[in-house]
């Protein structure tokens, strides 16, 4: 990653680049009061770094106390994210696939995933059972809440992307939308990407659980998700679009993840 | 996902109560809105000149906008707050937001009988602490307040506080719709006092609305108005700046969603002129100000203006 930063900022002389590289501003003094950045991308809001921490504990806070505030659970990944979304980044870039969708920035979208199409597939077909669980729950893929505090076109995209997919991560585990679940599959995506906001969401949205439903979380969801999350390969890579008209078993094989026992 | 389930559901209670615009939505739509005319002069230099000639700019927060448009922004953000009003301001200003109303109710130093106009009442503040005053001070019940306010959001939650008081039902407060650049409802010379408090910065005319103040109130009638101002210590002002545009959006975003409508408050903040441009306003006006016309608080942060109708 240094290198690919340095070879960037070799093309052109060091006084005429005004916006540094992210790794040039860990050498550079600046003002913790000061947002680094301009406008990088739409919805994008430049937060300097001591806004960025009361955001990341304020929002920790109300997501603990309201685990429906979809936005501030947001809110707190993007403030944390920083180094972490740069690894998976650079994980994206060493795999072929991973590549091509930065490359491509798909979006996800009920237009692009042409839901209507994937509702006239066989079951157990992937789309399928995707848009099942869509309609199920009733929720579409548009609901999800834009990216806003990351300093960094390319790392937005791949925030953006890491909430996108979550709903390939239920179809492809098999996990049902209850809280204990969720947590679950928290404890999965932080096998495998070590985002922050995993990590706290797994850790303190337990405390939150009936003892029943913390039971089932650490006795069933939680050793499957750390066996599983390791190994399987890196979901971030996967191209979904790709996979939605080969059925549930193939994908599961082809990804190495053994679906989750119903409870 | 059990987050969106839940969400919806909670959507589809709040469409009951319909009158209730979505709050993110309608404050997204001004802003879109707001891009879009700001992206036109790029483009199209000649009508935008032909443009700025018919309607003049005037300033919303730090953006600038076209002066028709301006009232409407105001209102979604408003709308938006309104539910939320009185726990943000507590959160915002520590609960110091109280001591400044109490000081200005006791600056004003209402006698019994007296009719007192609040612009921008909103969520009643001054109305209920004037009203108290009165009965505590000088045991009268006779002392009444008409409540105005431009958005029937922030109306209606003025309205529901009162239920609460024993003022309710009685003829001592009245609410009313109104522009206060435009009070064409309230006759002249007919008000002992006038109070606008955190309202006039949200004004587009401030010279209209000081007008009308001074129209509709009595001969010896006075004029109050409490609102931000400028900080003139470099130290705390700089101290308030961090506060302003670091942890207010914050709070507004934790507490209330909405970040958007919190930042717009902060800048509008900057953009009021400082007290004594604001004294010399109230001058121009036709009133008569004692000494320098105001009264800092806080180190500046609010300031109480004060004129009299002679």
């Amino acid at each position: 990653m240094l290198s690919r930063t340095l070879a960037q900022s070799s093309t052109k002389p060091l006084f005429l680049a005004p916006r540094m590289t992210q790794c040039a501003t860990l050498f550079s003094f600046r003002s913790p009061l000061q947002p680094p950045t301009e406008r990088l991308y739409e919805g994008h809001v430049p937060i300097s770094p001591f806004q960025r921490t009361l955001l990341a504990v304020g929002s920790a806070f109300a997501a603990l106390h309201n685990p429906h505030r979809g936005d501030m659970i947001a809110a707190l990944g993007e403030s944390t994210g920083g180094i972490f979304l740069r690894r998976i980044r650079d994980q994206m870039l060493k795999d072929p696939e991973g590549r091509r969708i930065l490359r491509e920035r798909p979006k996800i979208t009920s237009e692009s995933m042409q839901l209507d199409k994937l509702r006239q597939l066989p079951d157990g077909i992937f789309g399928r059972e995707y848009v099942r669980f869509l309609d199920d729950q009733q929720v579409s893929p548009d609901t999800r809440e834009p990216v806003h505090f990351v300093d960094d076109e390319e790392l937005a995209y791949v925030m953006q992307r890491y909430r996108e997919t979550h709903d390939f991560y239920h179809t492809l585990t098999g996990l049902p939308v209850t809280v204990d679940a969720e947590i679950g599959l928290k404890w999965f995506e932080m096998v495998q990407t070590g985002l922050p906001m995993t990590v706290l969401s797994s850790f303190f949205g337990p405390l939150r659980l009936s003892s029943q439903e913390r039971e089932r979380l650490f006795n069933i969801y939680v050793p499957w998700a750390l066996e599983n999350g390791s190994n399987a390969k890196s979901l971030m890579s996967v191209r979904w679009e790709d996979w939605m008209e080969r059925s549930v078993e193939e994908v599961q094989r082809e990804l190495c993840v053994k679906p989750c026992p119903q409870v | 996902m059990a987050s969106r389930t839940a969400l919806k559901q909670l959507a589809a209670r709040r469409t009951l109560a319909a009158w209730v615009p979505s709050r993110t939505a309608g404050f997204s739509t001004a802003t879109k809105a707001l891009n879009q005319y700001q992206q036109q002069p790029a483009s199209n230099p000649s009508t935008a000149t032909t443009q700025n000639a018919n309607q003049g700019e005037t300033h919303f927060g730090f953006k600038n906008v076209p002066e028709n448009m301006k009232e409407t922004l105001v209102k979604q953000v408003f709308a938006n707050v309104a539910s939320n009003y009185d726990l943000m301001n507590d959160a915002m200003s520590g609960g110091v937001h109280r001591l400044w109303k109490d000081h200005f109710i006791r600056t004003l130093a209402p006698t019994p009988g007296t009719k007192l106009l609040d612009v921008a009442g909103g969520t009643g503040d001054i109305a209920m602490r004037f009203l108290d005053y009165c009965r505590e001070t000088h045991g009268d019940s006779s002392a009444q307040v008409t409540l105005l306010d431009i958005n029937p959001h922030m109306l209606e939650v003025g309205k529901e506080r009162f239920t609460q008081t024993q003022y309710h039902n009685t003829s001592q407060v009245s609410f009313m719709e109104g522009n206060a650049e435009d009070l064409k409802d309230i006759a002249d010379n007919s008000m002992d006092a006038y109070t606008i408090a955190f309202g006039i910065r949200n004004v587009t005319h401030i010279d209209r609305a000081l007008k009308e103040a001074y129209r509709v109130l009595k001969p010896g009638g006075r004029f109050m108005c409490l609102e931000f101002s400028r900080v003139e210590n470099p130290v705390i002002s700089k101290v308030y700046d961090v506060f302003s545009f670091d942890v207010i959006p914050v709070i507004g975003q934790v507490v209330a969603n909405d970040r958007d409508s919190y930042q717009y408050l902060v800048e509008s903040i900057r953009r009021f002129p400082p007290q004594k441009d604001f004294a010399r306003m109230i001058k121009e006006a036709g009133f008569t100000v004692m000494g320098q016309g105001y009264e800092d608080l806080t180190f500046g942060v609010a300031a109480i203006h004060s004129g009299f109708k002679l």
